[in-house]
């Protein structure tokens, strides 16, 4: 084939998929809403989740018969887990599809970096599950539905008080990593408040193996919990060396536990002990029961966090295009800020001042191979 | 050749510059009032694309050899140049439009020295072998910026003053342009690609081959770096996962879709590969089935590249002069 011919191919495909795609934007009977995330790539579960809950979220709300007649729909781009995809995605649904609302993403890294192209267009974004403070700290149109990281010491250090009845606590954090730094600097500050007791406060690092100098050291000032806001690697290991050096007190930790590899690793030593997360399906309540099942019956799987979190992202953001005064950016924006009292799956989502969602938690027992058991809720 | 046309060579080349840039920056003006700034970006991500493509091109297109390291040597630039404006020293002056242009021609050095290193070892090694060399050095650099805290880890950089626009990034584009074209009219330039014609040869007839080929990775890492400090400086956020493998692929895809050795179509591939994911946008997750079902086809149908070994205007018959 001649170069003129493959040259007019390829002019003739993008000129024809570009106008195409310019053809869109919202008419007149619906509402459009922006969706990005990671659709495929290394985190495609977690994209892939996060919008089969926003589709379920929409489709109720239009089976209730929508806004003033008016659908809700959603364009989803996918940003395959990079962070400068995602800025181009969300440059085209603003500027391009003029949607008036985005919800994503699930990474920290990415919200943070189309975060700051929706707070410069002045477009409410709304990130279903990311858990770093910086997030929302981006400007006044940025929020969230999850708890942020703090939130989960807080949670962990009520927990240990209330629920396990100890109040002599030892620390053992990860100094590499932000979250598992902040996570324990806020643990402190609940527990101590508590009127508990922190009797050592020690460090490891990402990708340590040897823990035993730290664990000895613990050992001997004898506390009744560790708290170990790592990832599980490190943690699964280090509930191993705990038992091999006889440390017979519950560890807790946060949702950085949250993967099938803990068991894996930390195989029985890690049985018995507990960890924050966002949702448990085993959680008795019936909204979360009965998303489970709406779920399953549409999609034929368990629903995840994100799943979950994409949900009441959607919800949330109906709930704002309900009680807006009109449909611009700024009043949903508002609208958004105002948030109290909307009926999620794992409770009711309320927004607080720095635009994060106030929620309660979860607290996990690991129960054996890859199976972990609902202990119970942790309200704000 | 006398002096006065000389003199009326260097004019005539100055007023070019000077209407060119002036072009460059109407042009830009126009963009930001006219065009929807979701295009705006696909044009300068074009624009990026293009300098990471014409700098490869000498490597891969014009040296002969093979390298899968681009993303590394961008993750140096990107990096260093993003260190020096926002996390030290920072302040007004690199926070400011010239800073950030002074910032990123340094990325550009340190990632030429980067690419320095690397020719070292492609002294010895051909084809796979050096690939998978480059591969590894581009890895490293990449875990080696995921692991500093100071610039961010795997969370990345945010904060990144945004100076980069279409008027620098094409600026750099053109320049990058003109610097290989004559580099590959001049007496090095045509060492160079006679290490791609047959290295043997060279050698026999005194071309220093193992000078030649550190030359052209370090000039092509300097590009690299600096198409990396615009890419930094145009997103306002790096992470390294921006800087992946999968990166230094695509950039080989440009090179090779466009035709190994040619400058234009280096150019054109960069154009494609970065257009037509974007168009093909509508598809969702299907559009990553269709692009490289596209670039296949492309392949089949000219396995030598777009253009082959020759520029786009050679395929049209020349006017009479």
């Amino acid at each position: 084939m001649r170069l003129s011919s493959v040259f007019s191919i390829f002019v003739a495909i993008s000129i024809g998929v570009l106008a195409g795609c310019t053809g869109g934007g919202a008419s007149k009977d619906e509402i459009v809403f922006g969706e990005y995330g990671s659709m495929t790539g290394s985190e495609s579960s977690f994209g892939i989740s996060t919008h089969r809950g926003v589709e379920m979220a929409l489709d109720e709300a239009n089976a209730k018969g929508g806004f003033n007649g008016k659908k809700f729909k959603v364009i989803s781009y996918d940003n395959q887990g990079r962070s400068e995809e995602a800025v181009t995605a969300i440059t085209k649904l603003i500027t391009r599809d003029k949607v008036p609302l985005v919800i994503g993403e699930v990474a920290s890294s990415r919200s943070i970096a189309a975060g700051a192209i929706a707070q410069q267009y002045k477009i409410p974004m709304i990130s279903p599950a990311s858990t770093n403070p910086k997030v929302t700290q981006l400007g006044d149109y940025i929020f969230r539905v999850c708890f942020i990281d703090p939130f989960q010491g807080k949670v962990m250090a009520k927990f240990a008080i209330e629920n396990l009845k100890k109040t002599k606590a030892a620390i053992l954090r990860d100094i590499r990593s932000d979250y598992s730094v902040g996570l324990a600097d806020f643990f402190v500050k609940e527990f101590k408040a508590m009127g508990g007791e922190i009797l050592v406060d020690t460090a490891y690092s990402t990708g340590d193996i040897d823990f035993k100098s730290q664990l000895t050291n613990i050992r001997s000032k004898k506390p009744e919990v560790i708290f170990i806001p790592g990832y599980y690697t490190e943690v699964g290991l280090i509930a191993r060396q705990a038992k091999e050096l006889g440390l017979a007190v519950p560890l807790l930790g946060g949702d950085g536990w949250d993967s099938e590899k803990l068991t894996e690793i930390g195989q029985d030593a890690i049985v018995g002990h507990y960890f924050s997360n966002h949702y448990s399906q085993e959680d008795t309540r019936p909204s979360v029961q009965g998303f489970i099942e709406k779920y399953r019956a549409r999609y034929g799987e368990t629903p995840d966090s994100m799943a979950v979190l994409g949900y009441d992202a959607a919800v949330v953001a109906v709930n704002a295009v309900k009680t807006a005064k009109d449909l611009t950016p700024a009043s949903l924006r508002d609208a958004l800020a105002a948030t109290k009292g909307v009926p999620g799956v794992t409770g009711e989502v309320n927004l607080n001042e720095h635009r994060d969602a106030v929620k309660s938690a979860v607290v996990m027992k690991v129960a054996g191979p890859k199976k972990y058991s609902y202990v119970t809720t942790i309200n704000p | 050749m006398s002096a006065p046309s000389q003199n009326a060579g260097f004019l005539k080349q100055a007023t070019i510059t000077a209407v060119f840039i002036a072009v460059l920056w109407g042009v830009d003006q126009l963009l930001q009032i006219g065009l929807n700034p979701y295009y705006v970006r696909v044009v300068v991500n074009c624009g990026i694309a293009a300098i990471l493509a014409l700098s490869l091109n000498l490597i891969n297109g014009c040296a002969g050899q093979f390298s899968l390291g681009h993303a590394g040597f961008m993750a140096v630039g990107a990096y260093v140049s993003a260190t020096l404006t926002t996390v030290y020293p920072a302040g007004e002056f690199f926070q400011s439009p010239l800073g950030v242009g002074v910032a990123i021609t340094i990325g550009g050095i340190v990632a030429a020295l980067a690419g320095y290193l690397v020719g070292l070892p492609s002294l010895r090694l051909k084809g796979d072998y050096l690939a998978i060399v480059t591969l590894g050095f581009s890895e490293m650099i990449r875990v080696c910026f995921l692991n500093i805290p100071a610039v961010g880890g795997a969370r990345g950089m945010n904060g990144i003053p945004v100076h980069s626009s279409f008027f620098w990034v094409y600026l750099w584009a053109a320049l990058a342009w003109v610097f290989f074209w004559r580099l590959l009219r001049s007496g090095r330039g045509r060492a160079i690609l006679a290490l791609r014609d047959d290295e043997t040869a060279a050698e026999a007839m005194g071309v220093e081959v193992s000078h030649f080929k550190v030359v052209s990775f370090s000039l092509s890492s300097a590009f690299a770096g600096i198409a990396g400090g615009l890419f930094a400086h145009y997103q306002g956020f790096i992470d390294p996962q921006s800087f992946d493998f999968s990166r230094s692929v695509l950039v080989v895809i440009m090179v090779v879709l466009g035709g190994m050795g040619s400058l234009s179509g280096a150019v054109l591939g960069a154009v494609v590969v970065t257009v037509l994911p974007e168009s093909l946008r509508v598809f969702e997750s299907y559009r990553l089935i269709i692009f490289p079902l596209v670039l296949i086809l492309m392949m089949l149908l000219r396995p030598k590249g777009i253009l082959g070994h020759r520029e786009i205007w050679e395929f049209f018959p020349r006017r009479a002069k």
